[in-house]
Protein backbone atom coordinates (compact mmCIF):
# COMPACT_ATOMS: atom_id res chain seq x y z
CA UNK A 1 0.00 0.00 0.00
CA UNK A 2 3.38 2.36 0.54
CA UNK A 3 4.38 1.60 -2.65
CA UNK A 4 1.50 1.91 -4.02
CA UNK A 5 0.95 5.16 -2.31
CA UNK A 6 4.42 6.49 -3.72
CA UNK A 7 3.93 5.24 -6.91
CA UNK A 8 1.17 7.13 -7.53
CA UNK A 9 2.48 10.54 -5.76
CA UNK A 10 5.46 10.13 -8.57
CA UNK A 11 3.46 9.29 -11.43
CA UNK A 12 0.81 11.82 -10.49
CA UNK A 13 2.85 14.35 -10.04
CA UNK A 14 4.93 13.93 -13.11
CA UNK A 15 1.59 13.91 -15.05
CA UNK A 16 0.38 16.83 -13.62
CA UNK A 17 3.92 18.83 -14.76
CA UNK A 18 3.32 17.30 -17.99
CA UNK A 19 -0.46 18.34 -18.08
CA UNK A 20 0.72 21.99 -16.87
CA UNK A 21 3.30 22.58 -19.63
CA UNK A 22 1.52 21.49 -22.39
CA UNK A 23 -1.84 23.34 -21.37
CA UNK A 24 0.39 26.17 -21.44
CA UNK A 25 0.04 26.11 -24.92
CA UNK A 26 -3.57 26.37 -24.93
CA UNK A 27 -3.72 29.81 -25.46
CA UNK A 28 -6.71 30.06 -28.14
CA UNK A 29 -10.09 29.44 -27.10
CA UNK A 30 -10.17 26.96 -30.17
CA UNK A 31 -7.76 24.52 -28.47
CA UNK A 32 -9.04 25.00 -24.51
CA UNK A 33 -12.07 23.01 -26.09
CA UNK A 34 -10.13 20.15 -27.63
CA UNK A 35 -9.11 18.89 -24.18
CA UNK A 36 -12.81 18.44 -23.07
CA UNK A 37 -13.82 16.32 -25.94
CA UNK A 38 -10.83 14.35 -25.58
CA UNK A 39 -11.25 13.88 -22.13
CA UNK A 40 -14.89 11.88 -22.44
CA UNK A 41 -13.58 9.87 -25.47
CA UNK A 42 -11.96 7.88 -22.93
CA UNK A 43 -14.55 6.31 -21.50
CA UNK A 44 -15.16 3.87 -24.21
CA UNK A 45 -11.56 2.57 -23.73
CA UNK A 46 -12.09 3.00 -20.16
CA UNK A 47 -14.94 0.59 -20.05
CA UNK A 48 -13.36 -1.88 -22.38
CA UNK A 49 -10.35 -2.13 -20.22
CA UNK A 50 -12.18 -2.59 -17.52
CA UNK A 51 -14.47 -5.30 -18.59
CA UNK A 52 -11.57 -6.89 -20.40
CA UNK A 53 -9.19 -6.48 -17.22
CA UNK A 54 -6.03 -4.88 -18.80
CA UNK A 55 -4.87 -0.80 -18.45
CA UNK A 56 -7.19 1.57 -18.67
CA UNK A 57 -4.76 3.99 -19.73
CA UNK A 58 -4.07 1.37 -22.66
CA UNK A 59 -7.57 1.15 -23.36
CA UNK A 60 -8.10 4.64 -23.38
CA UNK A 61 -4.95 5.42 -25.75
CA UNK A 62 -6.93 4.07 -29.17
CA UNK A 63 -10.22 6.04 -28.55
CA UNK A 64 -8.47 9.66 -27.63
CA UNK A 65 -5.72 8.95 -30.45
CA UNK A 66 -9.05 8.65 -32.29
CA UNK A 67 -10.77 11.34 -31.31
CA UNK A 68 -7.29 14.10 -31.83
CA UNK A 69 -7.42 12.44 -35.61
CA UNK A 70 -11.43 13.15 -35.95
CA UNK A 71 -11.22 16.91 -34.33
CA UNK A 72 -8.04 17.46 -36.45
CA UNK A 73 -10.23 16.26 -39.53
CA UNK A 74 -13.28 17.95 -38.47
CA UNK A 75 -11.57 21.39 -38.02
CA UNK A 76 -9.75 21.25 -41.59
CA UNK A 77 -12.76 19.62 -43.63
CA UNK A 78 -15.52 21.80 -42.71
CA UNK A 79 -16.39 25.65 -41.50
CA UNK A 80 -18.82 24.66 -38.68
CA UNK A 81 -17.81 26.63 -35.30
CA UNK A 82 -15.16 24.51 -33.05
CA UNK A 83 -18.10 24.65 -30.14
CA UNK A 84 -20.38 22.26 -32.15
CA UNK A 85 -17.42 20.14 -33.42
CA UNK A 86 -16.67 19.72 -29.70
CA UNK A 87 -20.07 18.42 -28.94
CA UNK A 88 -20.59 16.32 -31.64
CA UNK A 89 -17.67 14.34 -30.06
CA UNK A 90 -17.86 14.85 -26.36
CA UNK A 91 -21.37 13.40 -26.68
CA UNK A 92 -19.94 10.38 -29.65
CA UNK A 93 -17.70 9.55 -26.38
CA UNK A 94 -20.14 9.39 -23.49
CA UNK A 95 -22.81 7.89 -25.31
CA UNK A 96 -20.55 5.02 -26.70
CA UNK A 97 -19.50 4.32 -23.32
CA UNK A 98 -22.71 4.38 -21.33
CA UNK A 99 -23.89 1.63 -24.15
CA UNK A 100 -21.66 -1.17 -22.20
CA UNK A 101 -19.78 0.87 -19.15
CA UNK A 102 -20.40 -1.55 -16.42
CA UNK A 103 -21.92 0.10 -13.88
CA UNK A 104 -20.34 -0.73 -11.01
CA UNK A 105 -16.83 -0.12 -12.25
CA UNK A 106 -18.59 3.49 -13.50
CA UNK A 107 -17.03 5.40 -10.55
CA UNK A 108 -13.22 3.94 -11.63
CA UNK A 109 -14.04 5.18 -14.87
CA UNK A 110 -15.59 8.97 -13.78
CA UNK A 111 -13.58 10.01 -11.55
CA UNK A 112 -10.60 7.78 -11.36
CA UNK A 113 -8.94 5.64 -8.72
CA UNK A 114 -5.01 5.45 -7.79
CA UNK A 115 -4.93 2.31 -6.55
CA UNK A 116 -4.86 1.66 -10.45
CA UNK A 117 -1.27 2.61 -10.50
CA UNK A 118 1.07 -0.83 -10.20
CA UNK A 119 4.83 -0.60 -10.21
CA UNK A 120 5.00 -1.93 -14.10
CA UNK A 121 2.43 1.25 -14.69
CA UNK A 122 5.06 3.48 -13.63
CA UNK A 123 7.91 1.99 -15.87
CA UNK A 124 6.06 2.31 -18.66
CA UNK A 125 4.31 5.82 -18.10
CA UNK A 126 7.77 7.86 -17.38
CA UNK A 127 9.56 7.64 -19.95
CA UNK A 128 6.39 8.04 -21.81
CA UNK A 129 6.06 11.11 -19.93
CA UNK A 130 9.50 12.33 -20.36
CA UNK A 131 9.14 11.65 -24.62
CA UNK A 132 5.79 13.53 -24.65
CA UNK A 133 7.58 16.68 -22.47
CA UNK A 134 10.31 16.91 -24.73
CA UNK A 135 8.21 16.60 -27.88
CA UNK A 136 6.19 19.40 -26.16
CA UNK A 137 9.44 21.71 -25.71
CA UNK A 138 10.57 21.17 -29.42
CA UNK A 139 7.41 22.37 -30.67
CA UNK A 140 6.76 25.13 -28.10
CA UNK A 141 7.74 28.10 -29.71
CA UNK A 142 5.62 26.90 -33.42
CA UNK A 143 2.44 26.16 -31.46
CA UNK A 144 2.93 28.90 -29.85
CA UNK A 145 3.37 30.99 -32.63
CA UNK A 146 0.14 29.53 -34.40
CA UNK A 147 -1.52 30.58 -31.67
CA UNK A 148 -1.00 34.14 -31.86
CA UNK A 149 -1.54 34.27 -35.98
CA UNK A 150 -1.86 31.49 -38.12
CA UNK A 151 -1.51 33.87 -40.79
CA UNK A 152 2.26 34.83 -39.33
CA UNK A 153 3.08 30.95 -39.16
CA UNK A 154 2.36 30.82 -42.44
CA UNK A 155 4.18 33.23 -43.63
CA UNK A 156 7.25 32.20 -41.68
CA UNK A 157 6.57 29.16 -43.66
CA UNK A 158 5.05 26.88 -40.48
CA UNK A 159 2.71 24.13 -41.52
CA UNK A 160 0.21 24.81 -39.24
CA UNK A 161 -1.84 21.55 -40.04
CA UNK A 162 0.92 19.17 -39.27
CA UNK A 163 1.53 21.32 -35.53
CA UNK A 164 -1.84 21.46 -34.53
CA UNK A 165 -1.69 17.59 -35.18
CA UNK A 166 1.27 16.65 -33.33
CA UNK A 167 -0.37 18.59 -30.47
CA UNK A 168 -3.42 17.36 -30.56
CA UNK A 169 -1.94 13.95 -30.29
CA UNK A 170 0.24 15.30 -27.09
CA UNK A 171 -3.12 16.22 -25.39
CA UNK A 172 -4.26 12.87 -26.48
CA UNK A 173 -1.39 10.94 -24.44
CA UNK A 174 -1.85 13.08 -21.65
CA UNK A 175 -5.44 12.85 -21.13
CA UNK A 176 -5.20 8.77 -21.66
CA UNK A 177 -2.53 8.96 -19.24
CA UNK A 178 -4.31 11.05 -16.89
CA UNK A 179 -7.27 9.20 -17.19
CA UNK A 180 -6.17 6.61 -14.87
CA UNK A 181 -5.80 9.01 -12.31
CA UNK A 182 -8.78 11.80 -11.84
CA UNK A 183 -10.99 9.84 -14.42
CA UNK A 184 -12.53 10.52 -18.25
CA UNK A 185 -14.85 13.42 -17.42
CA UNK A 186 -12.45 15.50 -15.37
CA UNK A 187 -9.05 15.05 -17.29
CA UNK A 188 -9.67 17.85 -19.63
CA UNK A 189 -8.83 20.39 -16.33
CA UNK A 190 -5.68 18.94 -15.38
CA UNK A 191 -4.50 20.05 -19.18
CA UNK A 192 -6.59 23.54 -18.95
CA UNK A 193 -6.44 24.96 -15.38
CA UNK A 194 -2.54 24.81 -14.38
CA UNK A 195 -2.19 27.49 -17.08
CA UNK A 196 -5.39 29.50 -16.71
CA UNK A 197 -3.63 29.80 -13.08
CA UNK A 198 -0.28 30.46 -14.60
CA UNK A 199 -1.59 33.20 -16.82
CA UNK A 200 -3.05 35.13 -13.94
CA UNK A 201 0.21 35.39 -12.41
CA UNK A 202 2.84 35.88 -14.90
CA UNK A 203 4.47 38.67 -17.23
CA UNK A 204 6.76 36.59 -19.18
CA UNK A 205 6.78 33.13 -21.03
CA UNK A 206 9.39 31.33 -18.84
CA UNK A 207 7.37 32.52 -15.65
CA UNK A 208 4.40 31.17 -17.17
CA UNK A 209 5.93 27.81 -18.59
CA UNK A 210 7.17 27.11 -15.13
CA UNK A 211 3.96 28.16 -12.64
CA UNK A 212 1.93 25.97 -15.03
CA UNK A 213 3.71 23.04 -14.80
CA UNK A 214 4.60 23.77 -10.61
CA UNK A 215 0.72 24.23 -10.09
CA UNK A 216 0.09 20.90 -12.34
CA UNK A 217 2.28 18.45 -10.39
CA UNK A 218 1.23 20.21 -6.88
CA UNK A 219 -2.28 19.72 -7.08
CA UNK A 220 -1.92 15.95 -8.54
CA UNK A 221 -0.02 15.56 -4.94
CA UNK A 222 -2.42 17.57 -2.94
CA UNK A 223 -5.71 15.59 -4.92
CA UNK A 224 -3.80 12.58 -4.09
CA UNK A 225 -2.64 13.03 -0.83
CA UNK A 226 -6.08 14.21 0.86
CA UNK A 227 -7.87 11.35 -1.11
CA UNK A 228 -5.75 9.21 0.94
CA UNK A 229 -6.32 11.23 4.06
CA UNK A 230 -10.04 11.40 3.92
CA UNK A 231 -11.11 8.66 1.98
CA UNK A 232 -12.90 10.22 -1.07
CA UNK A 233 -12.58 10.24 -5.12
CA UNK A 234 -9.09 11.32 -5.84
CA UNK A 235 -10.11 12.73 -9.22
CA UNK A 236 -12.28 15.35 -7.86
CA UNK A 237 -9.84 16.27 -5.23
CA UNK A 238 -7.58 16.97 -7.59
CA UNK A 239 -9.57 19.10 -9.76
CA UNK A 240 -10.60 20.63 -6.69
CA UNK A 241 -7.21 21.77 -5.62
CA UNK A 242 -6.48 22.89 -8.71
CA UNK A 243 -9.53 25.36 -8.50
CA UNK A 244 -8.34 25.99 -5.17
CA UNK A 245 -4.63 27.17 -6.94
CA UNK A 246 -6.95 28.93 -9.66
CA UNK A 247 -8.78 30.90 -6.67
CA UNK A 248 -5.48 31.51 -5.24
CA UNK A 249 -3.72 33.20 -8.63
CA UNK A 250 -7.06 35.37 -8.61
CA UNK A 251 -6.39 37.06 -5.20
CA UNK A 252 -2.71 37.62 -5.54
CA UNK A 253 -3.25 38.94 -9.17
CA UNK A 254 -5.31 41.57 -6.71
CA UNK A 255 -2.34 42.64 -5.06
CA UNK B 1 17.55 46.35 -66.28
CA UNK B 2 14.78 45.87 -63.74
CA UNK B 3 13.40 42.60 -62.90
CA UNK B 4 9.97 41.42 -61.87
CA UNK B 5 9.95 40.08 -58.66
CA UNK B 6 5.67 39.21 -58.36
CA UNK B 7 3.24 38.90 -61.32
CA UNK B 8 -0.37 38.60 -61.27
CA UNK B 9 -2.53 37.33 -64.06
CA UNK B 10 -6.38 37.30 -63.74
CA UNK B 11 -6.61 37.17 -60.09
CA UNK B 12 -10.56 36.26 -58.83
CA UNK B 13 -10.61 35.86 -55.15
CA UNK B 14 -14.48 35.15 -53.59
CA UNK B 15 -14.66 35.97 -49.77
CA UNK B 16 -17.79 35.12 -47.67
CA UNK B 17 -19.31 34.56 -51.20
CA UNK B 18 -18.76 38.00 -51.92
CA UNK B 19 -15.58 38.37 -55.15
CA UNK B 20 -13.71 40.70 -53.61
CA UNK B 21 -10.56 40.48 -56.20
CA UNK B 22 -11.89 40.91 -59.89
CA UNK B 23 -9.39 40.17 -62.57
CA UNK B 24 -6.69 41.79 -61.14
CA UNK B 25 -3.90 41.53 -63.34
CA UNK B 26 -0.43 43.78 -62.84
CA UNK B 27 3.34 43.51 -62.36
CA UNK B 28 5.78 44.63 -59.64
CA UNK B 29 9.66 45.33 -60.15
CA UNK B 30 12.17 44.42 -58.04
CA UNK B 31 13.00 47.38 -55.60
CA UNK B 32 9.56 49.00 -55.99
CA UNK B 33 7.80 50.48 -53.05
CA UNK B 34 4.12 49.54 -53.61
CA UNK B 35 1.11 51.19 -52.40
CA UNK B 36 -2.50 49.43 -52.31
CA UNK B 37 -4.96 52.09 -51.75
CA UNK B 38 -8.69 51.97 -51.42
CA UNK B 39 -11.57 52.74 -48.82
CA UNK B 40 -12.33 50.02 -46.16
CA UNK B 41 -13.63 46.98 -47.22
CA UNK B 42 -12.50 47.19 -51.16
CA UNK B 43 -10.25 44.23 -50.31
CA UNK B 44 -6.63 45.66 -50.06
CA UNK B 45 -6.36 43.22 -46.60
CA UNK B 46 -7.90 40.53 -49.15
CA UNK B 47 -5.40 41.24 -51.94
CA UNK B 48 -2.39 40.78 -49.53
CA UNK B 49 -3.49 36.94 -48.15
CA UNK B 50 -4.08 36.21 -51.81
CA UNK B 51 -0.74 37.16 -52.25
CA UNK B 52 0.45 35.47 -49.64
CA UNK B 53 -1.49 32.37 -50.42
CA UNK B 54 -3.09 32.21 -47.34
CA UNK B 55 -6.27 32.34 -48.89
CA UNK B 56 -7.87 30.62 -51.97
CA UNK B 57 -7.76 32.13 -54.95
CA UNK B 58 -8.38 31.97 -59.05
CA UNK B 59 -5.47 32.89 -61.04
CA UNK B 60 -1.73 33.26 -60.75
CA UNK B 61 0.09 34.48 -58.20
CA UNK B 62 3.94 34.16 -58.99
CA UNK B 63 6.59 35.28 -56.81
CA UNK B 64 10.61 35.53 -58.53
CA UNK B 65 12.63 32.27 -57.31
CA UNK B 66 14.81 33.72 -53.97
CA UNK B 67 11.97 35.83 -52.50
CA UNK B 68 11.94 35.90 -48.74
CA UNK B 69 9.04 37.14 -47.20
CA UNK B 70 8.24 38.56 -44.11
CA UNK B 71 4.56 39.74 -43.59
CA UNK B 72 3.06 42.72 -40.55
CA UNK B 73 -0.67 41.86 -40.09
CA UNK B 74 -3.00 44.56 -39.24
CA UNK B 75 -1.64 45.69 -35.97
CA UNK B 76 -3.62 44.26 -32.67
CA UNK B 77 -7.14 43.50 -34.10
CA UNK B 78 -5.48 40.20 -36.14
CA UNK B 79 -2.46 40.23 -33.39
CA UNK B 80 -3.64 38.75 -30.35
CA UNK B 81 -0.34 38.83 -28.38
CA UNK B 82 -1.21 41.49 -26.36
CA UNK B 83 -3.32 38.48 -24.34
CA UNK B 84 -0.34 36.67 -24.01
CA UNK B 85 2.95 36.90 -21.35
CA UNK B 86 5.18 37.13 -23.38
CA UNK B 87 8.39 39.59 -23.35
CA UNK B 88 10.10 41.46 -26.37
CA UNK B 89 12.84 39.21 -26.07
CA UNK B 90 10.77 35.52 -26.06
CA UNK B 91 8.97 37.17 -28.45
CA UNK B 92 12.00 37.13 -30.77
CA UNK B 93 13.06 34.09 -29.63
CA UNK B 94 10.10 32.13 -31.21
CA UNK B 95 11.91 33.07 -34.45
CA UNK B 96 14.77 31.74 -33.05
CA UNK B 97 16.59 35.11 -33.11
CA UNK B 98 19.78 35.43 -30.86
CA UNK B 99 20.75 38.90 -32.01
CA UNK B 100 17.08 40.55 -31.22
CA UNK B 101 19.08 43.96 -30.06
CA UNK B 102 20.52 44.63 -33.92
CA UNK B 103 17.35 44.70 -35.04
CA UNK B 104 15.22 46.68 -31.90
CA UNK B 105 18.19 49.31 -32.69
CA UNK B 106 17.23 49.56 -36.35
CA UNK B 107 13.67 50.58 -35.50
CA UNK B 108 15.23 53.16 -33.02
CA UNK B 109 14.40 51.12 -29.58
CA UNK B 110 16.77 50.63 -27.11
CA UNK B 111 18.14 48.03 -25.47
CA UNK B 112 15.94 47.77 -21.97
CA UNK B 113 12.57 47.11 -24.29
CA UNK B 114 14.02 43.29 -24.35
CA UNK B 115 12.80 42.99 -20.92
CA UNK B 116 8.97 44.62 -21.49
CA UNK B 117 5.87 42.69 -21.63
CA UNK B 118 4.75 42.78 -25.27
CA UNK B 119 1.42 43.54 -23.52
CA UNK B 120 2.27 46.99 -21.98
CA UNK B 121 4.03 48.47 -25.23
CA UNK B 122 2.60 51.33 -26.28
CA UNK B 123 1.02 50.90 -29.87
CA UNK B 124 3.43 52.78 -31.61
CA UNK B 125 6.49 50.78 -29.84
CA UNK B 126 4.47 47.62 -30.31
CA UNK B 127 4.42 47.99 -34.36
CA UNK B 128 8.23 48.96 -34.26
CA UNK B 129 8.87 45.66 -32.49
CA UNK B 130 6.75 43.67 -35.25
CA UNK B 131 8.82 45.52 -38.33
CA UNK B 132 12.08 44.77 -35.93
CA UNK B 133 10.52 41.08 -35.47
CA UNK B 134 9.87 40.38 -39.02
CA UNK B 135 13.42 41.41 -40.64
CA UNK B 136 15.02 38.60 -38.64
CA UNK B 137 14.49 36.84 -41.54
CA UNK B 138 16.62 38.92 -43.59
CA UNK B 139 13.44 39.25 -46.22
CA UNK B 140 13.82 40.88 -49.42
CA UNK B 141 10.55 41.81 -49.81
CA UNK B 142 8.07 43.00 -46.95
CA UNK B 143 4.30 43.16 -47.14
CA UNK B 144 2.25 45.34 -44.54
CA UNK B 145 -1.09 45.48 -44.02
CA UNK B 146 -2.08 49.26 -42.46
CA UNK B 147 1.07 49.73 -40.42
CA UNK B 148 0.77 52.44 -38.74
CA UNK B 149 -3.17 52.08 -37.84
CA UNK B 150 -3.84 53.86 -33.94
CA UNK B 151 -0.33 54.90 -33.91
CA UNK B 152 -0.13 58.98 -33.60
CA UNK B 153 1.61 61.03 -35.90
CA UNK B 154 4.82 61.01 -34.48
CA UNK B 155 5.04 57.08 -34.18
CA UNK B 156 3.56 57.48 -37.51
CA UNK B 157 6.45 59.27 -39.09
CA UNK B 158 8.76 56.98 -37.76
CA UNK B 159 7.46 54.15 -39.19
CA UNK B 160 7.36 55.40 -42.66
CA UNK B 161 10.76 57.14 -42.45
CA UNK B 162 12.02 52.98 -41.42
CA UNK B 163 9.98 51.84 -44.32
CA UNK B 164 11.78 54.32 -46.40
CA UNK B 165 15.39 53.15 -45.37
CA UNK B 166 14.00 49.42 -45.91
CA UNK B 167 13.74 50.37 -49.23
CA UNK B 168 17.05 52.11 -49.71
CA UNK B 169 18.63 48.94 -48.59
CA UNK B 170 16.44 47.26 -51.63
CA UNK B 171 13.88 45.56 -49.62
CA UNK B 172 10.81 45.39 -52.19
CA UNK B 173 7.96 47.02 -50.10
CA UNK B 174 3.64 46.47 -50.91
CA UNK B 175 1.90 48.28 -48.48
CA UNK B 176 -2.13 48.55 -48.05
CA UNK B 177 -3.32 51.58 -46.60
CA UNK B 178 -5.31 54.34 -46.95
CA UNK B 179 -3.84 57.22 -46.19
CA UNK B 180 -3.09 59.09 -49.76
CA UNK B 181 -0.19 61.35 -48.49
CA UNK B 182 1.77 57.96 -48.14
CA UNK B 183 1.57 57.50 -51.56
CA UNK B 184 3.47 60.96 -52.84
CA UNK B 185 5.72 60.81 -50.63
CA UNK B 186 7.29 57.27 -50.35
CA UNK B 187 6.10 55.23 -52.80
CA UNK B 188 6.98 54.21 -56.54
CA UNK B 189 4.13 52.91 -57.56
CA UNK B 190 0.50 52.54 -56.70
CA UNK B 191 -2.49 50.16 -56.97
CA UNK B 192 -5.62 51.37 -56.18
CA UNK B 193 -8.81 49.21 -55.43
CA UNK B 194 -12.75 50.55 -55.03
CA UNK B 195 -15.95 48.59 -54.20
CA UNK B 196 -16.87 49.36 -57.34
CA UNK B 197 -13.92 47.01 -58.84
CA UNK B 198 -12.60 49.84 -60.42
CA UNK B 199 -8.54 49.60 -60.44
CA UNK B 200 -5.55 51.22 -61.47
CA UNK B 201 -2.12 50.99 -61.22
CA UNK B 202 0.24 52.79 -62.09
CA UNK B 203 3.08 55.87 -61.33
CA UNK B 204 1.68 57.54 -58.18
CA UNK B 205 2.01 61.07 -60.38
CA UNK B 206 -0.74 59.31 -62.55
CA UNK B 207 -2.93 59.17 -59.23
CA UNK B 208 -4.72 62.50 -60.20
CA UNK B 209 -7.71 63.89 -57.79
CA UNK B 210 -9.76 63.15 -60.28
CA UNK B 211 -8.96 59.33 -60.27
CA UNK B 212 -8.92 59.71 -56.61
CA UNK B 213 -12.89 60.91 -56.63
CA UNK B 214 -13.40 58.20 -58.67
CA UNK B 215 -12.05 55.28 -56.20
CA UNK B 216 -14.06 57.29 -52.80
CA UNK B 217 -16.77 58.22 -54.23
CA UNK B 218 -17.73 61.98 -53.72
CA UNK B 219 -15.03 63.73 -51.63
CA UNK B 220 -11.56 62.00 -49.86
CA UNK B 221 -11.95 61.15 -46.64
CA UNK B 222 -9.06 60.02 -44.33
CA UNK B 223 -10.11 58.12 -41.79
CA UNK B 224 -7.85 57.44 -38.80
CA UNK B 225 -8.47 54.78 -36.04
CA UNK B 226 -8.44 56.65 -32.68
CA UNK B 227 -7.80 54.19 -29.70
Amino acid sequence: MILNLMLSLVVGFFIGIVAGYLGSLMLSRKMSLTAGPLGHLTLPGVALALIYGFDISLGAFPFVILGAIMIWLFEMKTKLPMEALTAVVFTFGVSIALLFLPLDEAETALIGDISKIGFYDTLIVLPLLALTFYVTKTIYSKVFLINVSEDLAKVEGISVKKYNLVYLLLIATIVALGAKLVGGLMTAAIVAIPSASARNLSKNLLNYKILASLFGGISMMLGITLSLAFNLPVGSLIILSNIAIFFLSIIMKRY
Amino acid sequence: MSETILSVKNLNVTFNEEKVINNLSFELERGAFLTILGPNGCGKTVLLRALLRLIPYNGEVSWAKNVRISYLPQGFTHLALKDYPISVKEFFELKNAKDAEKYLEFVGLGKDIVKKNMGDLSLGTFQRVLMAWSLISEPNVLLLDEPTTGIDVQGEITVYNLLSELWKKGITILMVTHEIDIVYKHSTSVLCLSKKGFMCYGRPEDLTPKKLREIYGFGIKIYRHVR
